[in-house]
Formats: C-alpha cells, structure tokens, sequence
C-alpha cells in the first residue's frame, strides 16, 4: 500500500498569527483507501490545519499536494473542486431549506433565467441519498431531522463530486451508537473506493478500532505518525501531551463531613428522572457519563436554572426550593458551567469585573461599586489560582483559556460556597493548566468545600474523585466508590450496560 | 404530517385566517352599526383597497427579500421621496418638455435608476465595509432624506401631467394601474424566491450565513443585487403612487419603511433571517389596509388604526413565542 | 507611549470620536469665528438637550442589548399630555402625572421586551404605533395648546436660565452626570452591560436579567418624559408629531458615540458625545454658510464612518472578508 501516490499531502506547513506560530512545520500524507487519523489537544492546531487545507488561512511556508501534483487552495469550494471535501463538527447546514437544497448548497444546478433545476436537483440527490443508504428524501426540510441525519446531508455533500479526501472533523460527537454503525460503514465505503480519509478524534477507542495510521500535533508541530497497529494508547497520548499527565487514580481515604447537598427522586422532564445522591463535606463527587446523559441538566436544575418537575433538594439537611440562580447563590452553591465563553463570562468584561460579577451588588461603597473591595477579591483569587494577566484590566476575551477558567473558578470560589458544581473543568485548556485545575479541586475538598465535577474524561473523573455517578439516558446506572470503580465497570455503566443502581 | 408541518401549516395560513376574521367582523359589526349605508364587502371597496394598499405593499414585498436575507433596510422611505422629487421634478425639465409625452417613460427611468442607483449605494457599504445593514440603513435614511431637500428646499414638488394620471387612473380588467403593479411585483418576486437560485441562495444566507460562504456563495454582491431591488421597488412604488397625485412634500415616505416592516413581520418573515415568504407579506399588507378601512367603516377614529396595528404586531409575537415554546422543562436563560 | 502605527490606529479606534469632535470643532472654528461664540455654543447645546435627554435613556437601553424605537412617539406623547393636563389640573400636578403615565408606557414595554423576552425591534415598533394611535385618541387629533400662555410658570423648564444657564442645558447636564454615574459606577450600571455583553452569562452569574430589561426602559420612559416636558415647556404648544422621527435621529447619536448595536458596550460620555457633534456640524454647516440638507448628508458618513473604523479595528482590517 506504502508505495501507492498519496491522494494528500502536507509538507512543512508553517502558518503564524500575530506572536502565535500556529502551525510550526507540519507533514503528513494520505494514501487512497486508507483511515487516518489525527489527533492532538485542543489547542494543538488541528482546526488551523483544517482551515489552511480549505483555504481559508494561506501558510506562510510549506506547500500542499494533490496526487503529488502543487496546489494553493483559495477556498473550500476551490478545494472541493479538487476533490478534497469537509465533513464540519459544527453542522453548517441551512434547517429551512431541504436536503436536496443543502446538499448542493453554493452548487444548485441552473436552467434559464436563472432558474433552479429542480429536476435535475432531485434526481442527483436521490442518487447521492441511495449511496448513504438513508431514509429520508430529498425534499425533507433539513430542520426536521435527527442531528444523526443532518450529519448524512453534511457527508451527502462531499459526494456532490468524486472525492480523493475526505476530512471527517470529530463526527462522531454528537452521535448514538447505532448511528455510529452507519456513519462506520459509509466511511468504509468511501475507503473502498480508493478515497483517503482524515479522521480527526480525541475518542482513542474510536481511532484504534478504524485508522490505519496516526499523526498526531502537538503545539502547532507535528509530533511523528504512526502505524495503528503497532502502537498503542499510551504511546499516542504521551506523543500528544509531551509528558504524561499525572491522571493516577485518587486513592486517598479520608474522612467527610456532613452531607451538604442531597437531592431525592430529582426528575426534570425528558432530561433526567429519579436521580438520587449526596454530597459530603470535603468530598469529591464525580459525575461522569456520555453528552446528553444529563450530568449538566442535574447541575443546572441544582443550581435553579430548570425546573424540576419531581422530587427534593436538600441542602445541609433542609430542603429548600431552588428558583433561579439567585436562590441557589443564596444557599452556598456555584455552578462552574460547561461552557465558558457562553455561559461563564462576559467577554468584553475586564478580569476584575467578571470575577465580581456574581456578587457586585454587595461590594458597595454608598450607593457606588467599591473599586478597592473589588480588586481586593481580584488580587486574592489571583493569586490563590495563579492567574496570569498583565493586570484586571485586561479584558477577559485576551486571555488563554486556562485563565480564562481560571477566572471563571475564581468568580465562584469568591461566593465562599458551600457546594462548588464545576461543569467540564478543563475541556479546551492546556494540559499544564489541566493539571493545576485537578490540584486545585483536590485542595479545596481538602479545605473542606463539597465538590461536584462534571467530566467526559474518564481519567479525570478516576483522578479527582472520591466517589463517582454514572449516568446513562437520564439516569443514575450506578455510585462507585474510589477504592471499588473499575475502568471496564465505569464504561458499562454509562453504556446502560451495568447493573441498574447497584448501590 | 409532522408537527413541525403542521406549524408551518399554521404560520403560512394565519395571515389569511386573520383577514377573514377581518371581513367577517367588520361586515358584521359595520351592519350592526350602520355608520355606513354601504355594505364593508362592497366589491368597489375592494378594489380600491387594493389600489390603497399598492405603495407600501410594493415595498414591504421587497423588504421580505431583505429580510429573508437577514438583513433590513431602513432608507426605503426616503429612497420613495426622492424617486418620486426625481420623477416629477425632471418632467419641468426644458429638454424633456420638447419631448411631449415621451417624457414621461424618460422620467420614470430617471426615477426607478435612482431608486437601483440608492439601493446599490447601500448594498455596496454592506458587502465592503461589513457594517450591519441596520445601521447603514439608518444613516442612508438621513442621508437620502438630505438629498431630497436638496431638490426643492422644504417646498413641494409638483408637477401634474394629465397623461400620466390618466395612466394612473385607469382600471384593467377592473383593477387599478397600482394593483396591477402590486400583484406584478408579488408574482415576479414569488417566482425569484421559490423559483431561482438567487432567491434559494437568499433563504440559505439569511438563514445560515457562515455555512453559505464556506459554501461559495458571494454573498456580497448577493446582499447588493437584493439591495439594488429593494431600491428600485421603492422608486417603482414612488413612480406608481406619484403618477396619479402629482405632488411631493419633501417629508413624504417618513416611516415608510416601519410601515413595510410591519407588513413583513405580520406575514411572519423571521427577523433573523431564512424564513419568510412573498405572498405571506402581501396578506400582511392587506391585513394592515384592511384594518384601516374596517376601523373606519365601522366608525372608529381613524386614530384607532394606529394603536390597533401596534397592539396586533405586538400580540403576534406573543403568539410566535407561545408556539415555538419547548415546555416546561426549557433551560430558563 | 511610542508612537507605532499601530498605537495610533487602536487610539483613533477607540478614541476616534472624541478625534472626530475635535477636529470639527477646529475646524468649524477657523472657517466662522461665530461658531465658538459663547452664546453660539449655548445655542446649540440648548437646542440639543431634548434629543440629548431622550438619548441618555437610549444608551441604557442599547447597552442592555436591546433596541427603543418609540421614544420618538412616546415624546409626542408626554408632550401632549402635559399640555392637555395643564389645563385641566394645573401645571403641578399635570406634570407627575405625565411622568406616571409615560413611565407605564415604559414599564409595558420592559414587561414585553424583559419579562417575555420579545425582540425588542418588532415590540418598540409595534408601540411606535400604538403610542402615536393613544396620542392622536388623547387629543382628538388636533393641536394642544395652553390656554393662558404668558400666565403659567410651566415655562420654567423650557425658557429660563437658572445662573445664567438655561434651563435646558442645566437639566441635560444633570441628568447626564446622575446616569452616567449610575452606568459606570453602581451595580445596576455594572448589570446592564453583563446583561447586553452576553445575557447568558449574566444569567448564569445570578443577574435577574428581565428585571434589568425591564429597568432600562424604564429609564429610557423617564428621560422621554423629560424630553416631553423640555419640549412642552420651551413651546407651550404642540402638533401630536413633534416627536415623530426623532427614534431614529437618537439611535443615531447613541450609535456615534461608540456604542454596539450588539449590547455591553457604550458610555452616558460618549453618548453626549455623539448628540454634541450631530448639534455643532448642523450648527456648523449652517454657520458656513451651507444649505441646512447637508447636515443630513454628513451625519449619515459620519455615522458609517465611526462604526465602520470600529469594526474595521475589531477584525484588524478595513474591508469586510465577505466575497
């Protein structure tokens, strides 16, 4: 296979914003009919990669080659038109139009006056449609189908030419199991046409059980590839993260105070129904589980964001209705939430200001905002959290996202809570800040603070809790304890595999 | 169906539910009160609440294209104001009064070019500069009411050629010279929105515009060609109006535009963007011509109207909420 | 600070309306020693103050993250009122009662806008209409005038001068120290931009974000019904239209002082900012000796050129990406 001509090749891409160096020499080759993925943390440069490859960033040095032939991509129709297609994770996709519209969006085939050819239209849409084996039609509005479905009118796109390369960006991340099969066999179908795929995924089981070869960046620089089959996990994330990250198992036993929050038979719609746990002072409460499980309705109905339509919360042993935000701040409990340039800051806030936000109405002097209260409670948790920033002043939107979360943990921890929920605490953050995050969630339950985190990493959860949830479809499978969780028990638990709320 | 057809079912036929309801209440209660001793329904009455309707339906049809693209234009009212300075001012002319009637096809191209000539004034700031079409748009509003005065001060303009007013009051096959150019400009832009790549490309931009651009479609000179029509449909609207009074205050055509808008949206054109639909606006602008007429059939203030129309965009929006509402269990952001 | 190009481009970014100012001041200046006459000056502030006013509520409103496009036909609105009223029981008691009744106008739309969480374009221009429907019912249509013009001391707030300053100005100034204070300096001011900078967050940080909404306007319906008193006092009578364009006439101003559309950004300074320069170039061009159109025509490229250089600064280039 190695010596057939690579539909796609990369050599020495370099591409440098202002004081970045993105992409700092990045190689790699695809070869027709083969899976390969690429992977590296966020941050690493594989969305530059993308957009370089698409045209929409032109490199600084470095070229790119299709079928060993020089090219200079100007735009993704441009680079679709010669044969190397985007399967966005990001559905770009127009829900009012229909799937015929969608798939030739940018391309509708013209009659006269400039009119759609709608025969034309339909009839190479039934085509592209019966080689993804779907069900639904042509004229089906794009808003009414599943997120599975969209995805095919998305792929169904890259088919509207031949494709040598397919570029696959995290497909598989908002899809259920069963979806996944079909998703599994389109791309095999793709690869027995002699078309290259690049698969790029953090899912280490996914890139194991499909690629044929792995490259992986890390920083902006390609850190080598290699064969599938003769690596392995450990391998790859070492080659990721440059070291590897301390995710040892948390198996220090000891003692907790009284139970700060419960909630009894919690139920809130179709998000999730009869959820019961507790949470003790000094402990961390891991809750781990797929996206859509319900982990993140359960912190938001806590924290009086949904109403619940069953059940109780207590906290410290009374149970409290919480309505709002303002209610559950009242009562001791933050919520970090999961995501932090939606929901965690004001972007074109400074440092300080967002930092006080949540409780600014109590740093008064008269009728005024007190500064020096203010940047008091700024100077405190800056330094606590090692944030760094040239000074508060600084919007927030300039930062890394590390401090950026660094500066969404401090918000909260300035409430003196006495429940802190954090939601994701280190998705999309380098792994030195990762790291100092885990510390800092161990340290306050040390401290004394009952701690909520919310995790699709299961390393994570293994490393900071002291106890784990595992939820499946809006339901609480199973409660392990640190000492009894099992990698193997964790994953059948949260594929509703395991035993239903063996406690 | 789905439910979601169903909905959409629902929005498309409420506009015309809305003006049955309209004609039933007004007949009824108009009989009841007997303000008139002419029934509502009167077929003449119809008619010339078409007629009515023709100056802002003309241009409320071209901001549904504008709006459907996920934009908005405010200037349209002052683009209708100086078409219409242009159309009457350039018939006094000295080379055009050598032309006889001549003149007159000569003058409403002046008028519909200045009208494209405005529009592409904007839709060029738009795709160049990248500010929002909003904005643009307010300052064009002033902008092009400035250049307005310019012509005759804070005077009127007028002009009456008989020719022309003839013209305009002329009836075809019973309809008048502005009904038929209202229905015209519903049938052509219909078809470029349902018919036409431009018109799908214009639903897949309002709608998604990133996926659009990545998607190859040059949505600049998109938004300008889109731009150019709606200038020319106020100008068109200005010539159809201005044909037949022969008069123009330099302050005609102020809040056309919130008019217009007004229109679309009770057709229930997304303001975002995406969705929308021609014949919906043009039941939007009859429901509005309707009201008027129906408030004052059965005697109302005349007043009245304004405060009506309000209240109805207003509860409109209530009721789009209401149906878009997820339930109980909704995130509450 | 070392000047670079790039320092002076973020400078007149961000500072390019003050810029601006100053160099139509100077250059008013040179061209008509009249232009920075005392008395002049006087003048166009004083003829400003009622678009200021209205302006002031605005900018709450706008950065807040919403739109208030009745503030024209809510000011024909208090306007009437107050004149109707005087009349009916006296100068004292018309006057809280026009407050009252505009500052429900406002709370209505606040509820709307707020609490229902509507698309504030569409509910203010919904109440444009509405508002002017409810002031032509009020009067009948007709001209409200107050019947003994030379024997009320309504005219204070309109015609005189207190210190020397005329009231107008005196009651602009004030109202824009007091607001601008409360939007920088106090937690409700720090609460409406989290709310227009990113309404979610602010949610998640335990802001009432429809209770803030509903504040702004009702900001914005008190300055309008300072604006109608301004107006009612200095004329003493009115037409049911005096307000009517003004909407978009103060969304200008406010928009020229550097405030976003989008929300979270702008400040009471600026806003001043931005009505004192729409006053001084028509003042200016006037003054010149220009035909008064062309204030229009230069307001509309000043508009469009301050919000162009501001997000021409933002994305860190002139021309727009999109092809």
């Amino acid at each position: 296979m190695s010596d057939q001509v690579p539909v796609l090749r990369l050599e020495g891409i370099v591409k440098t914003f202002p004081g970045v160096r993105a992409l700092d020499g990045v190689s790699f080759d695809v070869r027709p009919g083969e899976v390969h993925a690429l992977m590296g943390e966020n941050g690493a440069g594989k969305s530059t990669l993308m957009k370089v490859l698409g045209g929409i960033h032109a490199p600084n040095e470095g070229q790119i080659f299709i079928a060993e032939e020089p090219v200079t991509m100007t735009s993704p129709m441009q680079a679709k038109a010669k044969g190397v297609v985007f399967i966005h994770q990001e559905l770009s996709l127009a829900d009012e139009l229909t799937v015929a519209e969608n798939i030739f969006l940018g391309e509708l085939p013209l009659k006269s006056f400039g009119r759609v050819d709608w025969a034309t239209l339909y009839a190479r849409t039934d085509d592209i449609l019966k080689k993804l084996n779907v069900r639904f039609t042509a004229k089906t509005r794009v808003g009414d189908l599943s997120i599975a479905n969209q995805q095919m009118v998305e792929i169904g796109r890259a088919l509207t030419v031949s494709p040598r390369a397919v570029i696959f960006d995290e497909p598989t991340a908002s899809l259920t199991d069963a979806e996944k099969v079909v998703l599994f066999d389109v791309i095999a179908d793709l690869q027995s046409q002699g078309v290259g795929i690049v698969y790029i995924s953090h899912r280490m089981e996914e890139v194991f059980k499909m690629t044929d070869r792995i490259s992986v960046l890390r920083d902006g620089q390609y850190r080598g590839t290699l064969e599938t089959a003769e690596t392995n996990e450990d391998e790859v994330t070492k080659l990721m993260i440059g070291r590897s990250l301390d995710l040892s198992r948390n198996e220090t036993e000891h003692e907790f105070g009284e139970v700060a929050l419960e909630v009894r038979g919690l139920s809130c719609g179709q998000q999730f129904q009869d959820v019961d746990f507790a949470v003790h002072k000094g402990e961390v409460l891991g809750f781990y589980g797929l996206v859509g499980a319900g982990r993140t309705a359960i912190a938001e109905t806590v924290f009086g964001l949904r109403t619940p339509s069953a059940g109780t919360i207590l906290i410290n042993g009374k149970e409290e209705r919480i309505n709002s935000p303002i209610d559950a701040l009242r009562l001791g409990i933050s919520l970090v939430p999961e995501d932090r340039k939606d929901q965690g800051l004001v972007l074109g806030m400074n440092c300080r200001d967002n930092m006080t936000l949540p409780q600014v109405g109590d740093l008064t002097a008269g009728p005024f905002v007190s500064d020096g209260a203010e940047i008091a409670i700024f100077d405190q948790y800056r330094d606590k959290l090692d944030i760094r920033t040239p000074g508060w002043r600084q919007l927030v939107g300039n930062l890394s996202g590390g401090n950026q979360q660094k500066i969404v943990i401090g918000k909260w921890l300035s409430m003196r809570p006495d429940v802190l929920i954090v939601d994701e605490p280190t998705r999309g953050i380098d792994v030195g800040s990762k790291s100092e995050i885990h510390n800092l969630i161990r340290e306050l339950a040390a401290q004394g603070y009952a701690v909520i985190v919310i995790s699709s990493e299961m390393p994570e959860v293994l490393h900071v809790s002291d106890r784990i949830v595992a939820m499946y479809s809006g339901k609480v499978m199973r409660e392990f304890t640190a000492q009894d969780v099992t990698e193997d028990n964790l994953i059948q638990a949260i594929s509703g595999l395991g035993d239903d709320k063996a406690a | 169906m789905t439910p979601d057809k169903r909905k959409d079912l629902l929005k498309m036929s409420a506009i015309w539910a809305f003006i049955l309801v309209e004609l039933a209440f007004f007949s009824i209660i108009g009989d009841r009160l007997s303000v008139s001793d002419k029934a509502f329904m009167d077929f003449e009455n119809m008619l010339l609440l078409l007629k009515q309707s023709a100056p802002i339906g003309i241009i409320a049809l071209g901001m549904t294209v504008i709006m459907i693209n996920g934009n908005i234009d405010l200037s349209v009212g002052a683009t209708f104001a100086l078409a219409a300075i242009v159309l009457l001012e350039s018939m006094t002319w000295p080379f055009m009064q050598t032309l006889g009637d001549w003149a007159i096809p000569l003058a409403w191209l002046f008028a519909l070019l200045t009208g494209v000539a405005m529009g592409a004034i904007n839709g060029l700031i738009v795709w160049k500069t990248g500010v929002d079409a909003f904005i643009v748009t307010l300052g064009a509003m002033l902008g092009f009411r400035g250049l307005v005065f310019m012509f005759n001060g804070e005077q009127p303009t007028s002009h009456l050629n008989w020719t022309l007013v003839d013209f305009a009051e002329a009836q075809f096959l019973g309809l008048h010279t502005a009904t038929w150019f209202l229905l015209a400009t519903a049938l052509l832009l219909w078809l470029l929105m349902t018919k036409t790549v431009h018109g799908r490309n214009a639903y897949a931009i309002g709608n998604n515009r990133e996926a659009a651009v990545n998607a190859g479609i040059r949505v600049g000179p998109h938004f300008l060609l889109n731009f150019m029509l709606i200038g020319f449909l106020a100008a068109l609207s200005a010539v159809v109006f201005y044909s037949e009074s022969g008069s123009v205050n330099p302050n005609d055509g102020m809040l056309y535009e919130l008019w217009a808008i007004t229109a679309v949206v009770l057709g229930g054109t997304k303001l975002a963007g995406g969705y929308g639909s021609i014949i919906s606006t043009l039941g939007g602008v009859i429901a509005i011509q309707l009201l008027r007429k129906g408030l004052g059939h059965v005697g109302a203030d005349t007043q009245t109207v304004n405060l009506v129309i309000g209240l109805i965009l207003i509860a409109v929006l209530i009721l789009d909420r209401q149906l878009n509402r997820k339930g109980q269990e909704e995130l509450k952001i | 600070m070392k000047l670079t190009k790039q320092s002076v481009g973020t400078f007149l970014a961000k500072q390019g309306i003050l810029v601006a100012f100053a160099v139509f001041m100077i250059g008013f200046a040179l061209a008509n020693q009249r232009f920075i006459d005392i008395d002049n000056i006087a003048g166009v502030i004083r003829s400003s103050a009622i678009l200021g006013v209205m302006a002031l509520g605005v900018t709450f409103v706008v950065i807040g993250g919403n739109l208030d496009l009745s503030v024209g036909s809510m000011m024909s609105f208090s306007t009437i009122v107050v004149l109707d009223l005087h009349d009916k029981i006296g100068p004292a008691l018309a006057i809280p009662a026009m407050f009252g009744l505009t500052l429900l106008l406002g709370a209505f739309i606040g509820f709307l806008v707020g609490y229902l969480k509507l698309n504030s374009l569409i509910v203010t221009l919904g109440m444009l209409s509405a508002i002017h429907g409810l002031t032509l019912t009020w009067s009948g249509g007709k001209n409200m005038d107050i019947a003994d013009k030379s024997g009320t001391w309504f005219s204070v707030f309109g015609q005189d001068r207190l210190l020397g300053i005329p009231m107008p100005i005196l009651i602009f100034a004030l109202l824009a120290a007091i607001l601008g204070l409360v939007m920088a300096k106090t937690p409700f001011g720090r609460k409406v931009y989290a709310v227009g900078g990113n309404g979610q967050a602010a949610t998640f940080s335990g802001i009432p974000r429809a209770r803030i909404v509903f504040f702004t306007y009702l900001v914005s319906a008190f300055c309008v019904a300072t604006a109608g008193l301004l107006q009612a006092s200095r004329s003493l009578g009115s037409q049911n239209t005096v307000g009517q364009g003004m909407e978009l006439e103060v969304l200008a101003a406010v928009i020229l002082g550097g405030a976003s559309l989008l929300g979270g950004s702008g400040t009471i300074f600026k806003t001043v900012i931005g009505v004192l320069i729409l006053g001084f170039i028509q003042n200016g061009l006037l003054l010149v000796g220009l035909d008064f159109y062309v204030q229009y025509i230069v307001t509309w490229a000043i508009i469009i050129l301050a919000v162009w250089l501001d997000v021409a600064a933002k994305r860190g280039s002139l021309w727009s990406p999109i092809a």
